[in-house]
């Protein structure tokens, strides 16, 4: 193999996923539980339609696209910083730290602005991603597998907590929808938030050769004079406020960071600057996918779609374990 | 020159670098060696500002390692580990390319690009550039991140054990590459190795640890004696003189 041929493979693969993308949002704008056709829009077009797609569909679309690329990305910064490729945001105390801080402004301040809480989450989930890389550093034995078990333990701990808490104030519910994402509740002027992770996901990509020192290790990074210490809390800065940003706007959505960076290092390798597009297009696809079949397996109704992600993801997950002792350990 | 003042490193109750002072000439092959638990690996992870110490300063013609900074340090000193199982999936090329970085940050021009192929042929590297790490063999890989230490083109080289894993063939290769390095492009070479018949036949300067003091400092003549040797490594040994070159037996 040399390397023209991984560039056009590479390249391949990058305008193959963009074209499927480009499809599924299509087919996603045309899918809901009023019927409406695209294509209406130019041969019989009235308010009613435009409106829908404007105020609705087109926004769930946009939303789903930007978080699935956003948390695949961020779950590979992630990885890369654990180094260790089977931990993802969502399941080691990011997203439960982030559902625990919106459960605080819920408890403080009911009526609290969007960005607020989305300050105070991002907040939490930085500090149980600090936590949990803490604690890692704390374990002499770091076997692949140790590590997200951690991760779990650690997410498991956050999680009981905020569950406690939520009994207390009667937010229960509340509690439960932020721990599980979907996105029938998105509108116009409820997404937007999702553009900072947008905007995380390009950074990352301009940082991709340093965060691909820092999946090196410490040595490595120090001796090409990258500031180890300085990336890392940078790294976890911008990984809480990709998972914040979804968790407050649909609910946490486990296992898209997990399995999309597996999956594509199987084509780019782990540098960061071959991976990063193709894992956030992969982030997009896996999303619209789920949210796709969550809105038509009991159509009219609606599943959330982190139930779906969640079944698949443990599927892809097993698949991963068992097939690829060899590459994680 | 490198220069250490009173280093040492504390680790709980153990001191594993006890008060070391030393100063390594500019240019030459110098080479670390003593028994295991010497505080070698220590010594030279100090030097290169891997390790804080707990007491003590370095300094690499004048800069003070702990105050240097990274990008700086990194374009005139670099330093390759004992342990370099990274799980990262990376090309050789990929990662040879990693040594521009405290150069170009990343953005590799003509000249990095130049740099990267004259490294990956002198490590004859060419026909693996582009397979993965996880493909080569222990040696292969072992020479690939020599590529990326030699890539970085720095005064200093400092390789921790560069010759575990591989063979005797490719033993003699490195130590001949890194004799030319010296020699041919006038870089200053630090080595820790266990063999101390390829530090007597290569290097120019010779730095003993014991129990993380240093015992003994000299040329080779001086240090591969067998009152050093025995005293060093409490062990019988017998020193030769075998085609100019001073052999250490010891085997029996």
């Amino acid at each position: 193999m040399n390397t023209t041929s991984t560039r056009l493979s590479t390249t391949s693969w990058l305008v193959g996923l963009a074209l499927l993308v480009f499809a599924l949002a299509i087919v996603s704008l045309n899918v809901g539980a009023s019927r409406m056709n695209l294509l209406h829009l130019f041969t019989q077009p009235d308010d009613r339609i435009t409106q829908l797609l404007f105020v609705s569909r087109w926004p769930r679309t946009l939303a789903l696209v930007l978080a699935g690329a956003s948390l695949a990305v961020a779950g590979l910064l992630l990885q890369m910083m654990a180094r260790n490729r089977l931990v993802d945001p969502s399941m080691m105390g990011t997203a439960d730290a982030a559902a625990l801080g919106v459960l605080f402004c819920a408890i403080a301040a009911p009526g609290m602005a969007l960005w607020l809480k989305f300050g105070v989450a991002a907040l939490c989930a930085a500090g149980g991603t600090l936590l949990f890389l803490a604690v890692l550093e704390r374990i002499p034995l770091r076997s692949a597998l140790i590590v997200p078990l951690v991760g779990l333990v650690l997410a498991g701990v956050i999680h009981a907590g905020s569950s406690l808490l939520a009994y207390q104030f009667e937010l229960a519910q509340a509690l439960r929808s932020w721990n599980s994402g979907d996105f029938s509740a998105i509108l116009r002027g409820r997404y937007e938030l999702l553009w900072v992770a947008a905007g995380i996901t390009v950074l990352a990509m301009l940082l991709a050769d340093r965060f691909t020192v820092i999946g090196m290790g410490k040595d490595f990074a120090t001796n090409v004079g990258v500031n180890y210490r300085w990336l890392i809390a940078l790294g976890v800065l911008l990984v809480s406020m990709v998972v914040a940003s979804v968790v407050v706007i649909a609910g946490a959505l486990p296992f898209i960071g997990l399995i999309v960076p597996n999956l594509i290092r199987r084509i780019t390798g782990d540098h960061l600057r071959h991976a990063i597009p193709l894992v956030a297009l992969g982030g997009a696809v896996l999303m619209l996918v789920a949210d796709l079949l969550a809105r038509v397996l009991i159509h009219p109704y609606e599943i959330p779609s982190a139930n779906i992600l969640a079944i698949s993801g443990c599927l892809v997950f097993l698949v991963i374990l068992i097939r690829g002792r060899k590459q994680w350990a | 020159m490198i220069e250490a003042r009173g280093l040492s490193k504390k680790y709980q109750d153990t001191l594993v670098v006890e008060d070391v002072s030393l100063q390594i000439p500019k240019g030459g092959l110098t080479s670390i060696i003593g028994p295991n638990g010497a505080g070698k690996s220590t010594l030279l992870s100090m030097i290169s500002r891997l390790t804080p110490m707990s007491v003590g300063t370095v300094e690499i013609d004048g800069f003070d390692v702990t105050r240097t900074s990274g990008p700086e340090l990194a374009r005139r000193l670099s330093i390759l580990r004992q342990h370099n199982e990274s799980s990262l999936r990376l090309t050789v090329r990929d990662l040879v390319a990693f040594g521009r970085f405290p150069h170009s940050g990343g953005r590799l021009t003509t000249e990095d690009q130049k740099h990267i192929d004259e490294a990956i042929q002198y490590l004859e590297l060419e026909e693996y550039q582009q397979r993965h790490l996880d493909e080569l063999s222990g040696g292969q890989r072992q020479r690939a991140y020599v590529a990326m230490v030699m890539c970085q083109d720095t005064e200093y080289v400092l390789l921790d054990e560069p010759l575990n894993n591989i063979d005797m063939r490719h033993a003699v290769g490195m130590m001949q590459l890194l004799r030319r390095a010296a020699d041919e492009k006038g870089k200053t070479v630090v080595v820790v190795l266990h063999d101390i018949n390829f530090a007597s036949c290569y290097s120019d300067h010779i730095i003993a640890m014991r129990r993380g003091q240093l015992a003994y400092q000299g040329m080779p003549e001086q240090i591969i004696r067998n009152e050093v040797l025995t005293d060093l490594y409490d062990i019988p040994t017998s020193v030769h003189e075998l085609n100019g070159q001073r052999i250490c037996t010891y085997f029996r």
